[in-house]
């Protein structure tokens, strides 16, 4: 009665590794206790690596499984090794930085795991019922890891307030899934893009269903106007939790909005055009202006983080390969760059105490040189200097929105930089030209140091190795539109 | 015509209870209205012939959820008067949201249309009006087969969401009285037990 051919398994042997290893080390964690807490870490690490490893070897074309409800092909392998690498770096900089805050528990690494692999599932859903699946996989971890710090006030708050709004963004998308399924007939991308491909104006039931699933994803990037939890969770969770929450599942959601309105909803590209545009403006505007009068660094990055996912869906605005593109090389530039800020964040120690203003960074190039000078590679790599790896992924999609035709969007882009560029500027400004009233800690933390080292140097020699990377997201990219 | 009678019935005392959920002014009473709601609406689920649907709701809603709400109002010990606190401030914008937001999904509705390319796309056969098969039957062939990719991430998500309960609820106490079974069956008669001799007219020293 079933037909095997569709139920083969062997595209979804990475996410069947990983889920197998979370049980495992869960099963070995619990018996052991929180003595386990560095060795489970290093085995999470390790399975990513390897999960990615299996990726690399993986079959070139499209493959779809279980029912048209999974599918696989370079772009989703792409995407997946993104996410594998920015959960291996956070978790590499985090190990000790749970220690010192003393709130190391063996939970911390699993629950990194499970997200990862909901994660997984999002950039492989092929159906809205999987999309849903994967994306409350995602969620639910990230949920508790904000709240991980339970007897800190702040870090309470956060996971409350991130729990509720997302519960509510989950509300508006499983809404929007149902009314485009009364309306299509289908959950499955495919059939989606079939109706849609015929129907070129759908009644405006489906156009709102559209807009909540858009909604519901947004919300995960947090774009304007969907942003609200970010800067309060941000601060709130711990800092470690904080850097996973803007490296990773930005990532994932950006794929998983790339694959939703490329593929599922391309046929209709004109109404989420719309949506798009507005969103991506608001998420610069916001972004660069709301950021200017921030004093604690967490903050900022989360104000930071809102601009630059805007410049992102710039790309996804344009609605041609070379936007989405461009829209994969920002992303890429994005989760590494971010990754080296937030590991010099971890690092910033004083008498013991974590510290998280950017004064406490005055003076900083007079004691720290090295790590002065990585946080102002990454620092100009993220207002976009030129011979730097955040100039590149500015230039790509703004230059797909100008072959679009999308004027505004691109000098709304131009202007919204230069204003974010005073407060990149002004950290450079405080770390060496300020005076230092007290230094920061030397902390004993290998992971977070390795992290900023080879985030700088990735900002720095990007211009070297632009070539080979454009040309496999170019391969990636094809592979998706042709589905 | 009795299937007529008991949908009003049904729909009726459905939509009462829902309104006495909001308005009544002890929550313990809102909850055991709420429980008559799920009631009600299972009964219209079974009117329709979906009788898997009526027996989900029966057992998950009111033998769980609503149970756990009413825990939870009467541990919370929630007083009446502060339930109506700020009624009249945030009335009016939300009786404007809410008027607008249903405006706005009465001009979808009546103007929603399935598309004829719909029929081709449909996910699951319609069974047959004289088949044998139940609705609990029909499911069950698909859940565990078709929808097993879907089931087995269910399950992890359920996995997911009590390792969080756990993490951020359990605390190792200290003076919680643990069963050793080592120390009981080492105990000697010596350990616990003393003689005393009492004599007459003195208490035990």
């Amino acid at each position: 009665m079933i037909d095997l051919q569709t139920f083969n398994i062997i595209p979804v042997m990475p996410e069947i590794i990983m889920a197998l290893m979370g049980m495992v080390l869960l099963i070995f964690a619990v018996s052991q206790g929180n003595k386990s807490y560095r060795i489970v870490s290093w085995y999470v690490v390790l399975t990513c690596i390897t999960v990615g490893a299996i990726l690399l070897r993986f079959p070139q074309g499209v493959s779809i499984t279980f029912g048209g409800m999974f599918v696989t092909e370079p772009f989703a392998v792409f995407m997946k090794l993104l996410v594998l690498a920015g959960a291996s770096l956070v978790l590499l900089m985090s190990i000790t930085y749970m220690q010192r805050e003393k709130i190391a528990r063996f939970e911390y690494p699993i629950l990194i795991l499970f997200s990862t692999l909901g994660m997984m599932v999002m950039l492989s859903a092929n159906d809205l019922i999987s999309l849903y699946m994967g994306l409350e996989l995602q969620s639910l971890p990230l949920y508790v890891l904000a709240a991980f710090n339970r007897d800190n006030l702040k870090s309470s708050e956060a996971g409350l307030k991130y729990f509720v709004l997302g519960a509510l963004s989950s509300g508006l998308l499983l809404y929007g899934c149902s009314m485009v399924y009364g309306f299509a007939g289908t959950t499955n991308f495919i059939g989606l893009a079939e109706v849609f491909a015929l129907e070129a104006t759908p009644v405006a039931g489906v156009v709102v269903g559209l807009v909540f699933i858009l909604v519901g994803l947004l919300f995960k990037i947090s774009a304007v106007p969907f942003h609200m939890w970010s800067p309060d969770v941000y601060e709130g969770a711990p800092s470690s939790v904080t850097a996973f929450f803007a490296v990773v599942p930005k990532i994932a959601a950006i794929g998983l909005l790339i694959r939703v309105s490329m593929s599922a909803f391309g046929g209709i590209a004109e109404q989420w055009q719309q949506v798009l545009m507005l969103v991506a403006m608001g998420s610069m505007i916001v972004g660069s202006m709301a950021a200017i009068v921030q004093t604690n660094i967490k903050r900022l990055m989360a104000y930071s983080s809102i601009g630059h996912m805007g410049y992102a869906l710039i790309g996804l605005t344009a609605a041609s390969s070379a936007g989405v593109q461009g829209l994969l090389v920002y992303m890429m530039i994005y989760m590494f760059t971010t990754a080296g800020v937030f590991a010099i964040i971890l690092l910033m120690v004083r008498k013991n105490m974590q510290v998280e203003t950017i004064d406490d960074l005055a003076g900083l190039a007079q004691y720290k040189p090295l790590m002065a000078l990585c946080m102002a590679v990454l620092m100009f790599s993220m207002a976009g200097i030129p011979p730097l790896a955040g100039f590149f992924g500015k230039l790509f999609v703004f230059q797909a929105a100008m072959a679009e035709g999308m004027y505004t969007l691109a000098i709304v882009g131009v202007l919204t930089s230069v204003i974010a560029a005073y407060y990149y500027l002004r950290i450079i400004k405080v770390m060496y030209f300020d005076s230092a009233t007290e230094q920061l800690d030397n902390v004993e933390d290998s992971g977070s140091n390795f992290v900023m080292r080879a985030s700088a140097f990735f900002a720095v020699v990007f211009i070297t190795i632009a070539w080979p990377i454009v040309e496999a997201i170019h391969y990636a990219v094809d592979s998706l539109l042709f589905l | 015509m009795i299937e007529a009678l008991a949908f009003y019935m049904f729909a009726t005392i459905l939509i009462m209870s829902a309104l006495m959920v909001i308005t009544a002014r002890n929550p313990v009473y809102a909850v055991l209205f709420l429980i008559l709601a799920f009631f009600n609406a299972a009964g219209l689920f079974i009117l329709l012939g979906a009788e898997f649907i009526a027996m989900i709701l029966v057992i998950v809603y009111v033998g769980a959820v609503a149970v756990l709400f009413l825990f939870v109002v009467m541990m919370l010990n929630i007083g009446q008067s502060n339930v109506k606190t700020g009624l009249v401030k945030y009335m009016p914008v939300g009786a404007l949201v809410g008027f607008t937001l249903l405006g706005e999904l009465i001009w979808l509705y009546t103007s929603w249309d399935i598309s004829k390319y719909a029929v081709h796309q449909r996910l699951a056969p319609i069974l047959a009006e004289d088949s044998e098969i139940s609705n609990t039957h029909a499911l069950g062939e698909i859940l565990y087969t078709n929808n097993v990719y879907l089931f087995q991430l269910s399950g992890l998500i359920l996995l997911v969401a009590m390792i969080g309960a756990i993490v951020l609820t359990l605390r190792s106490r200290k003076g919680v009285r643990k069963q050793t079974i080592s120390e009981q069956v080492s105990r000697e008669r010596s350990d616990v037990i003393e003689v005393k001799h009492v004599g007459f007219g003195k208490g035990v020293q």
